[in-house]
């Protein structure tokens, strides 16, 4: 093996600059999919469980379609297919702004929410239904009981599978490159055509994703395990 | 006024038949035991008068008000009739002091001082003031049925309903709970009690009634059910417990 490896060409210059406006994308889109998809998340999980038949049934729909497609079509869907789907002031406003990204958003939140929704769902079915009488029967609303008692606790119970759920919407958020939202692997891509530095530029990308997944993973445990001393069934 | 008029009320669960024909008025500052072997309805019958469950026939009156009419609030109606669960159902995610707050703060708008001072008095009426900063979790069975009462009485409420507040409980604990209803029944609150405690029965209630099969089969003073009993059900009843 006679590879030459300059880590200093990756990691120095424009290409450096590159890199950390890629870092600074991923951070962004994946930070606010993950905002909207916990709030659709929690909403469909809630609506899913007020037995109301045509929540229901928007709900399971809606779940099982976007979970058992492939990311990518979705986010080619929402990138090349949105033409057809929204009015033309709003088109026009979204490519007088930054498009890819918006789109991008739109496909990670949609599908990392039915995912998020179903683990919010089974976290608020192992919360006891006797938590949701105790809180009705002192005048609570079916809302704020949820939002007070039922979710809290939900919430505390199903941080390990959340995790993993943001976790992968990080790494999901590669797959934006493809519709040329300006993230990480898309900077390493464009630094490897440059340079044709490719294992330093996809080395880094690598190393990367990996210390914000572990940082996140661990900063959140850390989190949490201050507060599940309080609940135990 | 009767402060509770129940009126020919029936309930089924699908096919069964779980409440047949109640009728029951309950005076303001009344306390009834309800009775009876398991799978007789008394907790359905008690629940329905908050709410948590819904008769299908017949009308349950609070202070005269039909509270199944439809302009009627739940939420509201649930304010006034306050609950305590056989198996406490405290919140386990906040501390006593919180759990007694959450719904005067969240329900009645409530400031927090206030709610906080409020609940300071009700916990040490029921003897654990010294544990309001305390979760769940770390007290006893006894003390956290006693947080579920200062809880229920938070909001006020104008009826207490009890689904058999001891049952859940070690036989060491179930005195400190009986105390303070006691001191409730003392304090002229109208009080509805599940209960298999003929001791509490004897010495605070002002009447019995016995259910069977979803029916009121026997019904008079705690004299009368313990000492004349006219039913064959509520003899051989009254035997097996007694």
């Amino acid at each position: 093996m006679n590879y030459d490896f300059q880590w200093n060409v990756v990691l120095s210059g424009e290409y450096l600059d590159w890199i950390l406006s890629g870092v600074k994308v991923t951070c962004q889109i994946s930070a606010v999919s993950l905002f909207f998809a916990m709030c659709i998340g929690t909403l469909l999980a809630v609506m899913r469980l007020t037995r109301f038949k045509p929540f229901v049934w928007f709900t399971a729909i809606y779940t099982e379609f976007f979970r058992n497609t492939p990311l990518l079509v979705q986010i080619f869907f929402w990138y090349f297919g949105s033409d057809g789907l929204l009015p033309r002031f709003a088109l026009d406003w979204l490519y007088d702004h930054d498009f890819e990204f918006a789109a991008g958003v739109i496909a990670l939140t949609v599908y990392t929410s039915a995912f998020i929704a179903e683990e919010i769902r089974s976290g608020i079915n192992s919360i006891p239904r006797t938590q949701l009488e105790a809180s009705r029967a002192c005048g609570l609303s079916f809302v704020q009981a949820m939002r007070y008692v039922i979710l809290p606790q939900a919430f505390r119970i199903i941080i390990p599978p959340l995790i993993s759920q943001a976790l992968n919407l990080l790494k999901n958020s590669a797959l934006c490159m493809t519709i040329g939202v300006a993230e990480l692997l898309y900077m390493a891509k464009q630094i490897e055509s440059y340079s044709f530095r490719a294992f330093e530029a996809m080395s880094v990308a690598t190393l990367i994703y990996l210390s914000i997944s572990l940082v996140v993973s661990f900063t959140i445990t850390q989190y949490n395990k201050h507060f599940m001393r309080t609940v135990s069934y | 006024m009767a402060m509770i008029e129940i009126k020919d009320i029936h309930k089924w669960y699908g096919d069964f038949h779980v409440l047949k024909n109640v009728n029951e008025s309950i005076e303001k500052g009344e306390v009834l035991v309800i009775c009876g072997p398991s799978g007789s309805g008394k907790s359905t019958f008690i629940r329905c008068i908050n709410r948590l469950e819904e008769i299908q026939k017949g009308e349950i009156l609070l202070e005269g008000r039909n509270i199944y009419d439809k302009g009627v609030d739940v939420n509201e109606l649930r304010t006034e009739v306050g609950m305590v669960f056989q198996q406490f159902n405290l919140y386990p995610h906040l501390t006593v002091l919180q759990n007694v707050t959450l719904a005067p703060i969240k329900v009645r708008k409530m400031p927090k001082s206030q709610a906080e001072s409020i609940a300071m008095e009700l916990l040490a009426r029921v003897g654990i003031h010294d544990q309001a900063k305390k979760f769940p979790v770390e007290l006893s069975g006894g003390q956290q049925q006693r947080v579920a009462i200062a809880r229920a009485l938070a909001m006020k409420p104008k009826v207490m309903l009890f689904d058999e507040p001891t049952s859940a409980l070690d036989p060491e604990m179930i005195n400190e709970v009986l105390n303070a209803m006691k001191d409730l029944a003392r304090d002229g609150m109208t009080m509805l009690c599940v209960t298999h405690e003929m001791g509490f029965a004897r010495e605070v209630a002002d009447r019995v009634i016995f259910m069977d099969g979803g029916a009121i089969v026997e019904e008079g003073t705690p004299e009368h059910f313990f000492t004349n009993p006219q039913h064959e059900r509520t003899k051989a009843f009254l035997k097996e417990i007694l």
